[in-house]
């Protein structure tokens, strides 16, 4: 039994460099593991922080209508009344927050209106489309549809 | 509540690796009532998609990569032009890079056509938070699926996992980037950038756990469906009248 | 509008390849390790002697291999300096977290430990009969012991047995679990089929053996040494065994394919048919599978003389070799080239200097024969099997 035992006495020392790499493995990963994960689920849910703080760059229209009376009132006369400002304006949330620091560009008329108006069979049937190349024959359409209110009569 | 494959799956999984391994503190301590307002648990995000509605401007596209810097040539969200020829097997899409600039050159064609806004699905059973091997990517409480890009290693299985091509590299980050479905708007009762700027409002922000939400309505009259529904991924975002020929 | 490399329609955030040519690596070196591995349990637990001569350089092949394993991986990750976050926090439902930990224990509790209780008394005696740093390295290989009685031996042989039991369905485990990485991806209808870990085993167990087959030809010739006919002539015989099966089961999955012709077929025989044909159907199917196997078989049903035999045997290994490499690239590849929405293909381009490019691919396959030679320089395999070629 005993000689046995010191023929095989030699396994330990692999077994014990395996259990002493576990050991230490497991020690490490007590230390390090980041903080509150699993806290909802598998991830660290201090991330869900994180992505909530991005900044926003759209303020949404119902901060432009606070300023630009004239405009909004305008705009929910007519066909656009659904349209966002800021998808013709473009992102304005730095604006919105103080108007002075930044006047935003005016849009590019000519493509602004074709993206939306150019006659396209893939459209629906009933939302009001031109080709363009014809409509006009290359006067602006600000001319003659105030992009605010764009009805003609 | 019944048990599924993947819960099967999971228990399988967790009496396997590492019960040793210990849980951390955190997971023994349970967890503290955020402080904030907005409570996750009180939300499950979705969308509806209106394809009648969509005139493929590309506002969307716009919105999304002005709000959330999405890289060139990459995509959260884009929108899909159809032509489905009669007899044809395959229909004809185009997405001229994404449609950030609408459809420019339409050919006019007899053929059946219509738009589909394409974004990540969030799934509740997404195959993507699946196959992440360190928990960087998971559905958020409130059903959102986030990428945590301090966490992401960049091996890129969720961007395989995906059926629908949701999700990219980001060239500068070098981790997997995708839809948050503006996570840091909509936790501040805005909408999401692409639904704010829809002309159409062919694309609703909804959330399910609100019993006021008009999507319950919507879901109740009209006939949807999820993209690939056969991949059964459990997809918030629903299609009104979405053609079979969509894949 | 057009893209160029892409046809038809590809969801925009599909046109680049995610998976380079270092994801086609990484399933071919850990094909090899657990093919070699596979070899060499031959002799172990079942008992084939005539390969005995292989043993050791199998165990060392495998465990070149090895070491280099996870390198394309790490190369490969946007982030390298944070993969141990697979062991920190592994995910038990991805297939890929596993890795780490399989890994990990093929290496330490199978691998090293079977090649430590077989070399131990090479290793004892080196340690006392050379001098300088070779004496410490060895001293340290040791472990300290120098019990190399023959009670000892026994006790290692008794140990080594039980290991290489544990270690093949370790080895099958390390490499099926690499063909479930891909065969789990239901998006992926190239991907998705339960064959896959299957498929990937026999191909590896193909690659592991060739592999060792030319390397033992190879050492042979460099040391001036007779190759033991009756040694390569059971390993091809292995070899033409494990290949009919794998052939049979990627078979089976053509014609299951073919068959049932689902919604993604047309887009997939389209891409065989025209992206893939010199990758799948000239390189995979026809030199890298039906050419061997025909060279494999007629050396089962004819007696060549052994000068033709060692042609043949070298001849089909290196087809081999390259054949399941076009197979590994073929999987990972091709997964990628044809859109999820089945409209659409687009092409790879391979970097050449860049990190996931050419000339890092070419270094990482040579790596492991750097290793192998260090390793056989520490750890002779010759003496016994010459030793056991004299008896
Ligand atoms: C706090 C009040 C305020 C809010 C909110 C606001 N604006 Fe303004 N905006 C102004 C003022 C004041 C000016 C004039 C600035 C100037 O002339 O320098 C202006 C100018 C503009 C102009 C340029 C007019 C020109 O003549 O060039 C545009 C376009 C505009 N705003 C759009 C918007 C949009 C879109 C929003 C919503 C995101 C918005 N604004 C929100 C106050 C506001
Ligand atoms: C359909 C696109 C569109 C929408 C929607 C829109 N605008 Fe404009 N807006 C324009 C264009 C185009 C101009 C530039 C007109 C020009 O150059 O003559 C303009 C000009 C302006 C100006 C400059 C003053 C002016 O009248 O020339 C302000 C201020 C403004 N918009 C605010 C708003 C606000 C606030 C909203 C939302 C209530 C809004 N806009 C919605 C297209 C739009
Ligand atoms: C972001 C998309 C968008 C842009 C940009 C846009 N429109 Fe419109 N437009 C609409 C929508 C939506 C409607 C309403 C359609 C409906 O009611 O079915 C509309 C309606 C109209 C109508 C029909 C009005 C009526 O009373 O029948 C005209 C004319 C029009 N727009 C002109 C313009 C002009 C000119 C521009 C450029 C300054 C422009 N639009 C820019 C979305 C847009
Ligand atoms: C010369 C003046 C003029 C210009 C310039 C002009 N339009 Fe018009 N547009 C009209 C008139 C008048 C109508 C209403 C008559 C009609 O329905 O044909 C109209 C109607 C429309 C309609 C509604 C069509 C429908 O079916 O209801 C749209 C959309 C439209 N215009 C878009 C544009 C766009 C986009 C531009 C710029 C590319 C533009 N228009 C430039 C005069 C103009």
């Amino acid at each position: 039994m005993r000689s046995t035992f010191r023929d095989a006495a030699h396994l330990l020392r692999p077994a014990a460099l395996l259990l002493i790499g576990l050991a230490v493995f497991l020690v490490v990963r007590a230390a390090v593991i980041p903080k509150g994960f699993g806290k909802y689920g598998h991830y660290r849910a201090p991330f869900l922080e994180t992505a909530r703080s991005k900044p926003i760059h759209y303020a949404g229209q119902d901060a432009c209508v606070a300023c630009h009376d004239e405009e909004a009132k305008m705009r929910a006369a007519g066909k656009h009344a659904k349209v966002a400002c800021e998808a013709c304006h473009g992102p304005q949330a730095q604006h919105a927050d103080d108007p002075t620091s930044l006047k935003p560009k005016l849009p590019d008329v000519a493509t602004l209106c074709a993206r939306c108006h150019e006659k396209d069979p893939a459209k629906p049937r009933t939302f009001p489309q031109v080709v363009t190349a014809e409509h006009n024959a290359g006067a602006a359409c600000n001319d003659c549809h105030k992009p605010h209110n764009p009805h003609l009569d | 509540m019944e048990m599924n494959r993947r819960d099967l799956f999971r228990i399988g999984g967790k009496l396997l690796v590492l019960a040793s391994a210990g849980a951390t503190l955190e997971q023994i301590m349970g967890s503290e009532p955020a402080p904030e307002a907005y409570k996750m648990a009180d939300h499950w995000w979705g969308m509806i998609v209106d394809i009648d509605k969509c005139i493929g401007c590309g506002s969307c596209v716009r919105a999304c990569s002005n709000e959330n810097q999405v890289p060139n040539g990459y995509f959260r969200t884009w929108v899909e032009r159809y032509e489905v020829p009669e007899g044809y097997v395959n229909p004809i899409v185009t997405s001229p890079e994404g449609a950030i600039n609408g459809f420019p050159l339409p050919k006019p064609t007899n053929f059946k056509a219509f738009f589909v806004p394409k974004l990540c699905n969030h799934c509740a059973d997404s195959p993507c938070t699946q196959v992440c091997p360190v928990g960087a990517t998971f559905v958020s409480p409130d059903g959102v699926v986030l990428v945590d890009k301090e966490y992401c290693l960049g091996c890129r299985y969720c961007v395989q996992a995906c059926p629908y091509g949701c999700r990219y590299l980001h060239p500068e980050t070098e981790t997997v980037d995708k839809c948050t479905l503006c996570y840091h708007r909509i936790t501040k009762g805005l909408t999401t950038a692409c639904c704010e700027n829809c002309p159409t409002q062919a694309r609703q922000l909804v959330d399910f756990k609100n019993p006021k939400d008009p999507v319950h309505e919507f879901l109740r009259t009209h006939k949807v469906s999820v993209l690939k529904p056969q991949m059964a991924t459990e997809a918030k975002v629903y299609y009104n009248n979405l053609d079979g020929a969509v894949r | 509008m057009m893209i160029p490399g892409v046809d038809g329609f590809m969801y925009p955030n599909e046109v680049e390849l995610q998976w380079s040519i270092l994801i086609v690596l990484y399933p071919y070196i850990t094909g090899l390790v657990a093919g070699a591995f596979i070899l060499a349990s031959l002799e172990r637990v079942f008992k084939v002697e005539a390969v005995r001569p292989t043993y050791r350089l199998a165990l060392l092949t495998a465990l070149a291999f090895l070491l280099v394993a996870p390198l394309p991986l790490q190369l490969h990750l946007g982030h390298p300096e944070r993969s141990f976050e697979m062991y920190l926090t592994p995910h038990t439902s991805s297939a890929m977290a596993m890795f780490g930990f399989v890994y990990l224990w093929y290496l330490t509790v199978v691998l090293l430990l079977e090649i430590w209780l077989d070399y131990r008394a090479d290793i004892v005696h080196m340690s006392k009969t050379t001098t300088g740093v070779t004496r410490l390295v060895y001293k340290v290989l040791t472990l300290g012991s120098d019990n190399v009685s023959e009670a000892a031996r026994r006790v290692d042989d008794k140990v080594g047995y039980v290991i290489t039991v544990i270690g093949i369905p370790s080895a099958f485990m390390l490499h099926g679990y690499v063909g479930f990485i891909f065969g789990s991806v239901k998006a992926n209808p190239w991907w998705s089929t339960p064959l896959m870990p299957v498929v990937f085993l026999f191909s590896a167990m193909v690659s592991g053996i060739a592999a060792v087959l030319v390397l033992y030809m190879a050492a042979m010739k460099v040391k001036r040494l007779p190759i033991d006919m009756r040694c390569v002539d059971t390993i091809a015989k292995y070899l033409f065994y494990t290949f009919v099966i794998d052939f049979t089961l990627e078979m089976l999955d053509l014609i299951h394919r073919t068959y049932e012709a689902d919604e993604s077929f047309r887009s997939l025989d389209f891409m065989v048919h025209t992206r893939l044909w010199a990758s799948h159907v000239l390189l995979q199917i026809g030199a890298g599978t039906v050419v061997p196997l025909l060279l494999l078989a007629a050396t089962q049903l004819r007696r060549f003389a052994p000068g033709a035999r060692k042609a043949i045997y070298s001849i089909t290994s290196c087809l081999i070799l390259v054949g399941i490499f076009a197979m590994r690239w073929n999987v990972v590849i091709g997964g990628q080239l044809f859109s999820k929405s089945f409209l659409g293909y687009t092409s790879y381009k391979m970097g050449l200097v860049t990190r996931e490019g050419l000339l890092p691919a070419v270094a990482l396959m040579l790596l492991p024969f750097a290793i192998f030679f260090v390793l056989i320089k520490l750890l002779p395999p010759w003496q016994h099997s010459e030793a056991n070629a004299a008896d």
